[in-house]
């Protein structure tokens, strides 16, 4: 591999942008490619459907490999980096946001509350203080974001979880007790959502494995997330 | 605290900015039970220092050590693990699976 598309697909990652690297394992050349070279001039560089097929690979997130008579291609997607956004800097937070960095995710918390978000409480993460909302809506989450709130104060969550529903979040979840989800959901569908876009928020969130400490719970959200990103399924509550 | 699986690009970015010979191993291709999917990246520098997997610890010792070997010489190299390896013992895959694997020098 040269050393510029090494950069390329660095730079892809910086800007959230999926590529898929096409090697031919024969020559060892390799391409980078990405939506970009759907409109752009065909390149002679590696066949047409070699590109289609690093368009599928990108759709699936799956490497996969194109053997032809000549020789072969392998596909390899690399995607933007995962993301998870915490409404509410609370003590769950704390280990949540370490769990989730070290399963890969990029993250940052959004609590207007200023004695909560301290970077001394969450070195490395992301503090934005301004109002849920429009601090969600500006960070446009996307297919690989996910988004969980946490303070269960309905005027701090609901307008992230109104945001979030109009979002491509692969994944939505809300701290609070039945009662408290139910009451949310209630509100929520006043503001016009419908009930198939409720059933998009985990709540109570997480899986249920007994979790008591505020760690455990983090780990429970972090189990059913990965489940949702896995499997694209949520769990019978 | 910033642990993505793209470090590892990163790493041998960091590697060869800093005048390092590096070489990427990636799984191509899997049968049977293979610890780690097609994609998934080891990247290895001059002095055969790693980081990343490609199974589940059966054979990094032995790709890192043909990665050294392709960074002395360029190019590419497929290679394929299994538990039909004559050292089978040493270096396959204890799950039964076999995986096919692309080591190639970052130029």
């Amino acid at each position: 591999m040269k050393s510029e598309t090494l950069h390329k697909l660095l730079d892809a990652r910086r800007a959230h942008k999926p590529v898929t690297l096409i090697t031919d394992l024969e020559t060892g050349e390799s391409w980078v490619n990405s939506s970009d070279d759907e409109s752009a001039e065909p390149q002679a560089s590696y066949p047409a459907d070699v590109g289609e097929a690093a368009r599928r690979a990108r759709a699936q997130g799956r490497a996969l490999i194109i053997e032809k008579e000549e020789n072969a291609y392998f596909l390899n997607p690399y995607l933007p980096p995962l993301r998870l956004i915490v409404v509410g800097a609370v003590h769950i937070a704390q280990p949540l946001c370490r769990m989730a960095m070290l399963s890969g995710y990029e993250v940052a918390i959004i609590d207007p509350r200023t004695a909560f978000a301290t970077t001394a409480r969450f070195p490395d993460v992301d503090m934005i203080t301004e109002w849920p909302g429009e601090a969600l809506r500006a960070l446009r989450p996307d297919c690989r974001t996910a988004v969980v709130t946490l303070t269960h104060d309905p005027k701090l969550d609901e307008p992230a979880l109104d945001a979030a529903l109009r979002s491509n979040a692969f994944y939505v979840g809300a701290l609070g007790s039945r009662k408290t989800h139910a009451a949310r959901l209630n509100r929520l569908a006043a503001e016009g959502h419908e009930d198939a876009a409720l059933q998009k928020i985990s709540g109570p969130v997480g899986l249920d494995i007994g979790a008591k400490s505020p760690a455990e719970i983090a780990l429970s959200i972090l189990a059913e997330m990965t489940l949702f990103l896995r499997d694209g399924k949520a769990p019978r509550k | 605290m910033n642990a993505h699986g793209d470090d590892i690009l990163q790493q041998a970015f960091t590697w060869q900015a800093g005048g390092q010979g590096v070489a990427l191993a990636t799984v191509i291709k899997t049968w049977g039970s293979a610890p780690r999917p097609a994609g998934a990246q080891l990247a290895v520098n001059e002095s055969g220092a790693f980081v990343g997997s490609v199974s589940g610890g059966c054979i990094e010792s032995e790709v890192v050590e043909r990665a050294l070997d392709i960074i002395t010489s360029g190019g590419a190299q497929l290679c394929e693990f299994g538990i039909s390896n004559a050292r089978a013992w040493e270096v396959g895959l204890a799950c039964g699976g076999a995986i096919k694997i692309y080591i190639e020098r970052v130029d």
